[in-house]
């Protein structure tokens, strides 16, 4: 009986104690890629934050940053957008993943959502921002619709260069990298747990409440919070979209660099840089401790 | 059973809508013609205006430089953590999320950093073009997805017998690595490579920061504002080329395994 709810069995290898020092050594090139290309830039990010323009060492940049009403507004927008599209692409993502999980293994069906989602999560910004324009732009095939039927969108305020219309873009990109992200934790879940549970009476509701959501917590958890950080993240769509107009930290990183605001505002740029990085951080500290978690019920 | 179906087709019907619209609105919208009417004379304007024919070379020529080096680094450091190092396979799946949340425009800011107060050789020929410039930093882009697509095609072969026969006819591992696991994987390898295409045709943080406007997707941009027509079909153009392509690596890898089960 209980062996039914033991998670499923590792394998000998992952718990396998011996550390091979030398094989360790196969792992170089990747690591030193990542250090000089990925590590270098954020070396300079840093550095550069925590230094005036004559390179003497100075917190004023970070606390420019953080105190300028401009940026604690450019904050605000960034986080509650983040925040909200995280949310939704997160919940409409976990049922269009197990949607397609529950379909015919290799229908077309499933291999156009797969497909389509790795384009549509790794396209990123531009033709999202036309398509979107394209749809619910002043002109567009859905603003034209909608006004026929008698909602008219754009008299009740809405503007796809506003928050809210690029919110309604950063969905279309959160919800295939949600698919991505927890269609493995969602394949984790073992058909013996649902048999268990309807054999002992349970519904459809109560073995999601009671079996499936308390297994994919810490998996939904952890994949919610990289939807947060790619959102926070982005800059494609805002700039392609809006050219720049809404207040964001990534566009207030652009305009700072540009030196179209203010001279000697580079800094200040890289100061914002290493706001974001530290808010990244704190992220991906949260999503390792839910995906340790998680690895205990998805090992194979 | 029933039951089950129902949400699903509720599902399927939301994400159709919500997905398929502004598809086919962008596509409305390429194909009207200035003045009225509907023509295709915004799909060819990538073979009569050389600024764009050339961003397209440009960026073509950068993806596939991304994609060789990404590959070189993602195969056989996968294939090396599951034979050699399967404990650490949780660690570096989590390092392979970087790139996916270090924002692109921060990297860009390190960078711009770099090209505007260091003068050193290396890093004036680093930055001398586009394809040197950008092609390096497009390979960390490009990493977490293509690791996690080669490493679940790892997972579906029997990776170490393969390795294993191999080298007991006397292969080595590289020509292992080359003549054995890569064409059992090779469908892996496609999809990396077309994600790494996409990547490419659709960055423009990174290039606009460090002032490259000659590779495609800024073109494209650039020019929709005398021709937004234009913009909107090149970039519809490449979006769906890319998933063509993909969909086509799906079907063919899946054809060959239901052809030769297990």
């Amino acid at each position: 009986m209980t062996a039914l709810l033991e998670p499923p069995a590792a394998p000998v290898e992952t718990v396998r104690p011996v550390r091979d020092r030398r094989a360790v050594l196969g792992l170089l090139p990747f690591a030193a890629y990542l250090l000089v290309f990925l590590g270098g830039p954020l070396y300079f990010v840093i550095t550069g934050a925590l230094t005036d323009a004559d390179g003497r060492p100075t917190f004023q940049n970070v606390i420019t940053s953080i105190t300028e009403p401009q940026y604690r507004l450019a904050f605000t927008s960034s986080l509650l957008l983040s925040a909200v599209t995280a949310l939704i692409g997160a919940v409409f993502g976990v049922f269009l993943a197990q949607a397609v999980i529950t379909s015919r293994a290799g229908s077309p069906l499933r291999r156009i959502v797969s497909t389509a989602s790795g384009v549509l999560a790794y396209f990123g910004g531009v033709p999202l921002a036309f398509a979107f324009i394209g749809a619910l732009g002043q002109t567009g095939l859905a603003t034209l619709f909608l006004r026929g039927i008698g909602i008219d969108l754009y008299a009740a305020g809405f503007r796809i260069d506003s928050l809210t219309g690029l919110g309604l873009t950063y969905i279309y990109f959160q919800i295939p990298l949600m698919v991505i992200l927890i269609t493995p934790a969602l394949e984790g879940l073992l058909p013996q747990w649902r048999e268990a549970a309807e054999n002992l009476g349970a519904s459809a509701w109560s073995y999601w409440r009671h079996i499936a959501l308390p297994v994919l917590a810490p998996a939904l958890g952890g994949a919610t919070l990289v939807l947060f950080g790619n959102s926070f993240a982005a800059y494609a769509t805002a700039l392609a979209l809006t050219s720049g107009s809404i207040p964001l930290v990534t566009t207030s990183i652009a305009s700072a660099l540009s030196g179209n605001v203010l001279a000697n505002q580079q800094n200040v740029g890289l100061a914002l840089g290493l706001d974001m990085v530290v808010v990244i951080g704190i992220v991906m500290v949260g999503y390792l401790l839910l995906q340790r978690r998680a690895a205990k019920w998805t090992a194979r | 059973m029933t039951r089950g179906r129902r949400w699903r087709v509720v599902v399927f019907v939301i994400a159709a809508i919500y997905f398929l619209v502004p598809l086919v609105a962008a596509g409305e919208f390429s194909l009207r013609k200035p003045g009225g009417g509907y023509w295709v004379g915004n799909y060819l304007a990538i073979a009569t205006d050389p600024v764009l024919l050339n961003a397209l070379l440009v960026s073509l020529e950068i993806a596939v430089l991304t994609a060789v080096l990404v590959l070189l680094l993602v195969i056989p450091t996968a294939v090396w953590v599951r034979l050699r190092l399967p404990s650490v396979a949780g660690l570096l799946e989590s390092a392979t999320i970087l790139p996916i949340v270090v924002p692109p425009v921060v990297m860009a800011a390190g960078i711009a950093f770099v090209q505007a107060n260091l003068d050193a050789p290396v890093f004036r020929s680093l930055f001398s073009s586009s394809i040197t410039a950008l092609t390096p930093f497009y390979v960390v882009l490009a990493l977490p997805f293509a690791y996690r697509a080669i490493d679940n095609g790892l997972a579906a072969i029997p990776l170490r017998t393969l390795v294993e026969a191999a080298r007991n006819l006397g292969a080595g591992l590289p020509s292992a690595l080359a003549r054995v696991v890569l064409p059992a994987i090779r469908s892996a390898v496609l999809g990396s490579a077309f994600l790494t295409l996409a990547l490419v045709l659709g960055e423009i943080v990174i290039a606009r920061i460090l002032l490259y406007t000659d590779t495609f997707p800024i073109a494209v941009v650039d020019v929709g504002r005398s021709a937004a027509g234009v913009s909107v079909a090149l970039t519809l153009a490449s979006l769906l080329l890319t998933w063509v392509l993909l969909l086509a690596v799906s079907f063919a890898g899946g054809r060959r395994t239901r052809s030769t089960p297990p």
